[in-house]
């Protein structure tokens, strides 16, 4: 047994039945986290102290038998655009290089109030802006499956760290498929929460209305008994649903017979790989086995959600890193500044890399006189479309499953030059933001030796059939189990 | 229809983000923002006559509390991380100039 390859159920039983301590997990983790970092990089910093510290505390919970939760012991990477006090957190860019804050992330205090142990902070696309990591403003992050490939994006590092065994868990947040995309290139286990599930207070902006954190692990059980732990209301982010938090292993073994399975016909077009579409309809014949009733659905407005999501985030966006100015925290660039406005223009220009840059200049195109209408509020429009076509489809399924990506894992380098022709491998994930829905991916084959993820997605609110869904795929498969070799 | 972003545009919304810009960095860019906008613009097929903008996304009402005062960050922990500073206060350099 290798203690950093077990899922948070095997580990939380061996510490809560005293066969291992935390101290004793968090050094095998912590070990096999800078063993295979050099070629893996999953890590913008690896805590170590904190880490042994926070172990030690578990371990007298545990003694104590006081306050224990599923959590209580467990090594996990957080993605590092969550604020985590006395931690550096960076969001992979330049102009936070150096910025540790002063204060923790609401998902950060309740992991550290769950006895969770953080082992470090993961790499990603700069703010989240990207599709494979590449546009980290600090380093790549490769595929563990393929070291030539990447890991996808945003939360790339997350995905790489956990498919790599680097932690026990992993936290990465999901703007438009940025944990599902990278989920499904590395072969773990990820959920998008429905939006205002998760506290977003400390989270760093990207896109205020769609950004969501969510869970990364190896299988739909652990994933479930993350969600639960950092869910919830929290007065500081008043986008935050009011409603309890269910218990989301209830209904996890529950039987999917009889349950309807939608799939969305307009996922399934020209330009799919083989080996991708081929592992997606094994999945549903799966599900047939299972006695769940297939039917075709329609989201007729598809193709829009890619410009939706865009040209959304573009103007999100550009308002949001609006506060990286210079002058309260971060990179601040003021030589010769003969007055505040310089410092601004130069510290940006030297601390946002290019695709930043283009984001945040398109979203003031497309919010500025001339263009607003053309662009932002016609886009605003086609948001209540997508949102209704989520609704219609899912008033006569339960449950809807797609691809999480077109193909497998592409080249480092293979699309960096051509921004568009990276924005179009989010295709099959950016729509369930705008609509607020909440989107389970999970591993479910191989396509020339490399992971196909699928995603399932539910009704507002409705995590739960989602875990049940995707807990009873994992029973009968055990693609989820196949770890790379390194 | 191709739009054309010129390099005047993109210098013009880098002003709009404060955000310096050199001559080859914004001829390289209004390439690339034009080729994105005119992808874009295939939402002009979309008919939107009577629908309304999205405007929320979860909760539609609005949320209230007491306006209570609770302890919070201290002066001193807030001001830890501004680059300069000067008996409290953030310090920059002139921000009303004579322009």
């Amino acid at each position: 047994m290798q203690l950093h390859n077990l899922t948070i159920r095997e580990a939380s039983e061996l510490l809560t039945s005293k066969k291992i301590s935390s101290v004793e997990l968090t050094q095998a983790v912590l070990q096999r986290a800078h063993d295979v970092d050099d070629k893996i990089k999953s890590y913008v910093t690896i805590t170590d102290d904190v880490a042994l510290e926070q172990a030690k505390q578990a371990d007298e919970r545990i003694a104590k038998g006081e306050n224990v939760t599923p959590l209580t012991g467990i090594p996990f990477a957080m993605k590092d655009c969550i604020s985590t006090r006395g931690v550096r957190t960076t969001c992979s860019s330049k102009i936070l290089e150096d910025y540790v804050p002063q204060y923790n992330a609401t998902v950060t205090n309740k992991l550290a109030d769950s006895g969770a142990v953080l082992v470090g902070k993961t790499n990603m696309d700069e703010f989240g802006m990207g599709s494979s990591c590449e546009n980290s403003g600090l380093f790549n992050t490769h595929n563990p499956w393929d070291l030539d490939r990447v890991p996808g994006g945003s939360s790339g590092g997350s995905a790489a760290a956990m498919s790599a065994s680097q932690a026990t868990f992993t936290i990465g947040e999901d703007t438009g498929g940025s944990v599902r995309m990278p989920a499904g290139f590395c072969n773990v286990t990820g959920i998008k929460p429905t939006y205002g599930r998760v506290s977003r207070y400390g989270l760093i902006s990207l896109v205020s209305s769609f950004d969501c954190i969510g869970p990364m692990t190896r299988d739909v059980y652990d994933c479930a008994t993350v969600l639960e732990a950092i869910a919830g209301h929290d007065e500081k982010d008043s986008t935050t649903y009011n409603a309890p938090v269910p218990q989301y292993h209830q209904n996890i073994n529950k039987s999917v017979k009889g349950m309807k399975l939608g799939i969305p016909k307009e996922y399934f077009v020209a330009g799919m790989e083989a080996g991708v579409e081929s592992s997606i309809q094994e999945a549903i014949r799966t599900y047939e086995k299972l006695g769940m009733e297939i039917h075709e659905v329609s989201l007729p407005n598809t193709k829009y959600a890619l410009p939706v999501y865009y040209l959304l985030l573009f103007a999100e966006a550009s308002s949001n890193l609006a506060r990286f100015d210079g002058t309260r925290f971060g990179l601040s660039v003021s030589e010769n500044a003969k007055d505040v406005i310089d410092i601004y223009l130069q510290t940006r220009h030297e601390g946002f890399g290019d695709e930043v840059k283009r984001r945040i200049m398109l979203g003031a195109y497309a919010l500025s006189a001339g263009y607003y209408d053309a662009y932002y509020l016609k886009a605003q429009k086609v948001r209540t479309l997508l949102r209704q076509d989520f609704e219609l489809a899912l008033s006569s399924v339960d449950i809807l499953l797609a691809p999480t990506c077109p193909t497998t894992a592409f080249k480092l380098g293979e699309k960096t030059n051509d921004p568009l022709e990276m924005y179009l491998s989010d295709i099959y994930v950016v729509a369930t933001n705008p609509a607020g829905v909440p989107a389970l991916a999970l591993p479910c084959g191989f396509s020339n030796n490399m992971p196909v993820g699928m995603q399932l997605i539910g009704k507002h609110l409705d995590e739960q059939t989602l875990f049940q869904v995707g807990n009873a795929y994992q029973q009968v498969t055990d693609w989820h189990k196949q770890q790379p070799n390194l | 229809m191709t739009q054309t972003i010129d390099t005047n545009t993109v210098k013009h919304v880098a002003t709009l983000v404060r955000l310096g810009i050199s001559e080859e960095e914004a001829q390289k860019f209004s390439g690339q923002f034009s080729s994105i906008i005119d992808y874009f613009n295939m939402l002009n097929e979309v008919d939107t006559e009577n629908v309304t903008p999205a405007s929320d996304i979860a909760n539609a009402e609005n949320v209230l509390r007491e306006d209570v005062v609770k302890p919070s960050m201290s002066h001193e922990e807030f001001i830890k991380n501004a680059p300069k500073s000067e008996r409290g206060y953030v310090k920059v350099p002139t921000v009303l100039g004579e322009e």
